[in-house]
């Protein structure tokens, strides 16, 4: 009975006690939640366009920012570094597009997403080489991200909003409005949706297939970029983010592998049930439980509803 | 002129269906079991320990995910998680069992994993791709904490790592600090090509058609009478088997002693390149695929600064490092680009070149 009062009782009761302590912890999960949307934003638009599950997308994250950072550390003004890292993932982009989609285009689906693997592998070795291996701090203030903390009297206590994670709030919903305008109003946007219902019709009335995917991978860099920023800010630059990037995945299976608004949700419920999960449950178990609590919210998920909150109905299933 | 068919008349059944119908191909296999044995008199240590051993416990590893993935195509990333609990199963029995051959709990700890494997397996009845490598994600991370939180699962040990208790078998040590890489590599020798041939066996079999007929087509499948609830588990089942006793292999007679990193989500990835680079569905493919992942940057470790220093460019140790990820990333692509079906299909096309050789057809 005990075990059952400290499941099923105690944290609410807490909740109820100090609600100050229930909306920090309710904030930073969206925060990260936000976070983790962005990654895998850069997923769903590759997932699409071309139907590659890009596991490159971690490890893009974090060669965009270290770029990013090892072009100012040589020197580079901020803002110039980062239109120059912008460049690398159009350079990226289009190397991607020639040197591996091109020559596998029609394979089975397991084949490419070998593919992203190698890439993964190629971009620690080049991006280690290039920019050293060491951690690296983000340039959040020449960038002009703000710093600091505003603390608010809210329900009997203090809540601490860290400005940085404000800033990466309105800039992922920023990004994510852009790219929503993109995809509904511009004729690229509108070439993208095309091919994302069907290659083959697409083809047909005159779409580049090869174009697409320079302009989706880029996009996906955009976002990787962004990501990167944002994360790195938080935690540092340095490769363990790539690990971070997985967490993307339960949020795609929530939201649908091919769903915008889908992620967003996905990685908001993701990450706030994670927080919630880790600070009012985690001690009855010894804590830690974040590094796999997102990915069984997300399998419990998929027994009930298998095709995601937003996702495609036709899905591969008995 | 050696490799030919003529004059090879099959007579009955069984001779028909025969894994290798040629002589020349049986005669191959039996040199190859006989170099691999002779080399642990011939070959140093630094070649038995860093190469060799590792190379089997991976192309072990590789078989198991090869029966998941290969055979009825369900794609998993918990490898390293299953291989982990097969490493600590093992460490669990015989340490509480000191009095019982190690190679009974090798081979036992392989049950344990299997167990968990099917558990985790459960959710592929719903669900298949690229869902169902995020679902085994799941089993990855929560096994992988389960090894960091729970202590009696090291025997409450202070370090909380695993370390090889000295064991015997024949009055040699095969186990722990006083065991010679020799007789660590003949005992895991033995172990992977008893396993190999029973995987044979098994994926040859009336199990292993299943298998595939569900790979190929589930819903087919399920109207000729297969049923994928048993047909699915089994496959995860034995398949986390192989990765148990291969987790067990790796921690006890490789490292010698490992903690629960070893077992992490790149041990996953590292497996599954082996798999797709050596051929999906093929034995052989998952020995090319363990060869080619983990030999290859060995050899180029070796090979490249040698390579360079004629230039006048001599690198450091970690620029090599970064040179190597570089090319092992770009020859993942470079082969898939060549042959999606992998090594072993090269290895087909090859012996059915030398079949017909001087002659195209």
């Amino acid at each position: 009975m005990d075990i059952l009062y400290k499941i099923f009782i105690e944290p609410f009761v807490f909740m109820g006690e100090a609600p100050d302590l229930l909306i920090q912890t309710l904030w930073e999960g969206l925060v990260s939640g936000v976070l983790y949307a962005l990654i895998a934003l850069g997923f769903v638009l590759i997932f699409k366009a071309s139907g590659v599950f890009n596991f490159a997308q971690g490890i893009m994250v974090v060669f965009a920012a270290l770029t990013l950072v090892g072009l100012y550390e040589k020197g580079v003004p901020a803002f110039l570094a980062l239109i120059l890292a912008a460049l690398a993932m159009l350079v990226l982009a289009v190397v991607v597009e020639r040197v591996v989609l091109r020559p596998l285009v029609n394979q089975p689906d397991i084949i490419l997403f070998m593919a992203t693997f190698g890439l993964t592998y190629f971009l620690i070795g080049f991006g280690e080489l290039i920019f050293g291996g060491n951690p690296k701090e983000m340039i959040t203030s020449a960038l002009l991200l703000p710093q600091g903390t505003t603390e608010l009297d809210m329900l009997g206590g203090m809540v601490r909003f860290q400005h940085l994670d404000i800033a990466a709030a309105v800039i992922a919903s920023i990004m994510i409005g852009l790219l929503a305008v993109f995809f509904s109003k511009t004729r690229i946007g509108r070439a993208l949706r095309a091919v994302a219902d069907s290659h083959k019709a697409a083809l047909s009335v005159g779409i580049s297939l090869n174009q697409i995917w320079v302009i989706v991978w880029f996009a996906a860099g955009i976002v990787a970029l962004v990501a990167g920023i944002m994360w790195g800010a938080r935690s540092g630059v340095s490769f363990s983010l790539q690990i971070i990037a997985l967490k993307a995945l339960p949020v795609l299976i929530l939201g649908g592998f091919t769903s915008i608004p889908g992620a967003i949700i996905g990685g908001l419920i993701i990450g706030v049930g994670e927080k919630i999960g880790e600070f009012y449950w985690g001690p009855l178990v010894g804590g830690g439980v974040e590094t796999w609590l997102a990915y069984v919210i997300a399998l419990l998920f998929l027994l009930y509803r298998p095709q995601g909150l937003f996702g495609e109905k036709i899905i591969e299933r008995i | 002129m050696l490799y030919r068919e003529a004059g090879q008349f099959k007579t009955n059944y069984a001779a028909d269906s025969a894994i290798f119908p040629l002589r020349q191909d049986r005669l191959g296999l039996g040199v190859i079991i006989l170099a691999a044995y002779a080399l642990a008199f011939i070959g140093n240590s630094f070649l038995l320990q860093a190469v060799m051993i590792p190379f089997l416990v991976f192309s072990l590893a590789s078989i198991g995910l090869n029966i998941l993935t290969g055979y009825t195509g369900l794609l998993s990333l918990g490898t390293g998680a299953f291989m982990g609990v097969g490493a600590y199963a093992c460490y669990k029995l015989m340490t509480a069992f000191p009095g019982v051959n190690v190679i009974i709990w090798i081979f036992a700890s392989g049950f344990f994993s299997a167990a968990i494997g099917a558990l985790f397996g459960l959710p592929s009845l719903r669900i298949k791709g690229f869902y169902l490598a995020v679902a085994t994600l799941a089993a990855q991370f929560f096994l992988q904490w389960c090894f960091i939180r729970i202590p009696w699962l090291v025997n409450y040990n202070v370090s909380g790592a695993l370390d090889a208790p000295l064991r015997t078998l024949f009055g040699t040590p095969i186990m722990g600090p006083n065991a010679t890489p020799q007789t660590r590599y003949l005992v895991v020798l033995t172990i992977v090509i008893l396993l190999t041939w029973l995987a044979s066996n098994l994926v040859h079999g009336r199990i292993g058609r299943m298998w595939i007929a569900i790979r190929d087509m589930d819903l087919a499948a399920e109207l000729m009478g297969i049923r994928p609830l048993q047909t699915k588990l089994l496959a995860f089942a034995v398949s986390s088997y192989y990765c148990g006793v291969a987790g067990a292999l790796l921690v006890f007679l490789w490292y010698g002693g490992a903690e629960y990193d070893v077992f992490n989500i790149n041990q996953s990835f590292f497996i599954l390149f082996m798999v797709i680079i050596g051929g999906l569905g093929s034995l052989i493919g998952s020995f090319f695929g363990a060869a080619l992942i983990f030999i290859l940057p060995i050899v180029l470790g070796i090979v490249l600064p040698a390579m360079l220093s004629p230039f006048g460019i001599s690198v450091g140790a970690d620029v090599i490092e970064h040179l190597r990820f570089m090319i092992v990333g770009a020859l993942i692509i470079f082969f898939l680009i060549v042959e999606p079906h992998g090594l072993a299909r090269l290895w087909q096309i090859g012996k059915q070149k030398l079949l017909v050789w001087p002659f195209p057809y």
